[in-house]
């Protein structure tokens, strides 16, 4: 018993449990929804739309509605910001995509800095594992779900937008529509991060885990598995150490995380650095003889 | 030729633009009901594929059967063996289980040949298929194509490659922003006809 000591006594205290709860379900819908936006090439778009949900968190805590309200609200309304500056100028997606977010984001500077508050600019920037209360619990949970549930049913679909959009549109599915459910998926997802890593990690969690997972297997539906498991594992493990080290919670769990990249980036058996330098040696070695 | 607006022609067809004049009819109907039909099939031009997508062949060619699946697409036992049969037709059963992009350049073609096999298309549209193909590659899917149109499938292929032009098609068309001819490849690939679109090049 002694040697789960150290795993289990963090688990005494209510903010703990709570804590590992929120880190697991950021985590795994983190890190399915990750295996997409890697795919398709959407890291600057989860990054947007991460930051952008901040003057969303800040007015729901003004007029106190649930925070998920606010963060959604506004995720929705960056995506549609970006695509209509997209569409309708000549400027071009990742312009539209780095005006739109900062804006909002700075935006969501103002808004706290007139709001008389109980608001800490740092809980929302960086997280607030620890002081997680009930109510958040809830909605991160029931949100979590129902972004699980709609991503794996509809998996194969998102699979064949991330792979062959055109060939989408040849079968007489909408690739648009697609779009539209990732994008919205992706705005429900970072709701549920926000409150683990805070606002400005977010995006870690929505790219690291899928790279990882990515240099791992030539299997979308082993991805789907490797990138949760990273995830929620980093998560797990970046709870305890910034419990022990006494360190921002959300920044551990990042770190963690990066680590774990590092690790597949390195090691991975077929895509690793060691690996495809060792056969490239190899190669080189063959040929000389 | 580069700019000729074949593409776009490809695109047309597919319902993807909408022709500022004239209409699109594939076997009399509009390419939206072609394509709820599944009659529509696409291989698209190497550089638009991502090759280190981790989908095995086998999973790019369920693919194809997607438009008769349900809103989760589970695949069924009648999927599963389209699948079968369009990856023994193109030759690929026993690489089925490889990562799409560990194929060569002929393979690559003929797995998303397979995809428009398990679909059933009618209509099948090749952007550049033999672009970064081998030559006794071009032959095989050559020899699949004309199979294909024996079999009463519509192969449309947009092609640079002249001389394999004889060959592969019954009917060629030079095009050029607009149809100059459509004739026997034989006809078209007279040296005056073929300056109706390379001669123009030169004109502002």
């Amino acid at each position: 018993m002694t040697v789960l000591d150290p795993l289990l006594e963090p688990l005494s205290f209510e903010f703990m449990r709570t804590a590992l709860a929120v880190t697991l379900m950021a985590g795994v819908v983190c890190g399915v929804l990750s295996c997409w936006l890697v795919l398709v090439g959407w890291s600057l778009m989860g990054d947007a739309v991460s930051h952008a949900v901040l003057p969303g968190v800040v007015l729901a805590y003004v007029v106190g509605a649930p925070f998920a309200l606010g963060a959604l609200l506004f995720g929705l309304l960056a995506v549609t910001l970006i695509g209509a500056v997209r569409d309708t100028s000549r400027v071009k997606e990742d312009a539209a995509i780095g005006v739109v977010f900062t804006t909002l984001f700075a935006l969501g500077l103002v808004l706290i800095s007139v709001t008389p508050s109980q608001t800490d600019l740092n809980h929302i920037l960086f997280g607030n594992l620890l002081g997680v209360s009930r109510a958040d619990l809830v909605q991160v949970l029931v949100l979590g779900a129902v972004a699980l549930a709609v991503v794996v049913l509809k998996r194969r679909d998102l699979t064949l937008f991330a792979f062959d959009p055109v060939h989408a549109h040849a079968i007489g599915l909408s690739p648009r529509r697609l779009g539209a459910l990732l994008l919205g998926l992706l705005a429900l997802t970072v709701v549920v991060a926000l409150q683990a890593v805070g606002v400005v990690l977010v995006v870690a969690l929505l790219i690291t885990p899928g790279a990882t997972a990515h240099l791992l297997t030539d299997r979308f539906s082993r991805m789907l598995w490797i990138a949760p498991l990273v995830a929620a594992g980093s998560g797990v493990v970046g709870l305890y150490a910034s419990y022990y080290l006494d360190t921002s919670s959300g920044g551990t769990v990042v770190v963690t995380l990066g680590l774990a990249f590092a690790l597949a980036y390195l090691l991975s058996p077929r895509h690793g650095l060691v690996a495809t330098r060792f056969a490239s040696a190899r190669r080189r070695r063959l040929t000389r003889v | 030729m580069n700019g000729s607006g074949k593409s776009t022609l490809f695109k047309a067809i597919m319902g993807m633009v909408r022709p500022d004049r004239g209409t699109v009819l594939l076997d009399g109907a509009p390419p939206a009901r072609a394509r709820r039909a599944q009659a529509v099939g696409y291989v698209p031009q190497s550089e638009d594929v991502d090759w280190a997508f981790p989908l095995a062949v086998r999973d790019v060619v369920m693919t194809g059967r997607y438009g008769f699946q349900g809103w989760t697409r589970r695949p069924r036992a009648a999927d599963r063996e389209a699948v079968a049969h369009a990856l023994d037709r193109v030759g690929l059963s026993d690489l089925a289980d490889r990562q799409i992009g560990a194929l060569s350049g002929g393979q690559r073609k003929r797995a998303f040949v397979a995809r428009g096999l398990a679909q059933g298309a009618t209509t099948l549209l090749l952007d550049e298929p033999f672009a970064g193909v081998d030559k006794r590659s071009e032959a095989t899917i050559t020899a699949l194509l004309r199979e294909l149109a024996a079999d009463g499938a519509c192969v449309l292929v947009s092609t640079h490659d002249l001389h394999a032009l004889p060959a592969l098609a019954d009917e060629a068309v030079l095009f050029l922003r607009r149809v100059l001819l459509r004739a026997t490849p034989a006809e078209v690939l007279r040296p005056e006809n073929l300056a109706l679109a390379f001669g123009l090049e030169a004109a502002p």
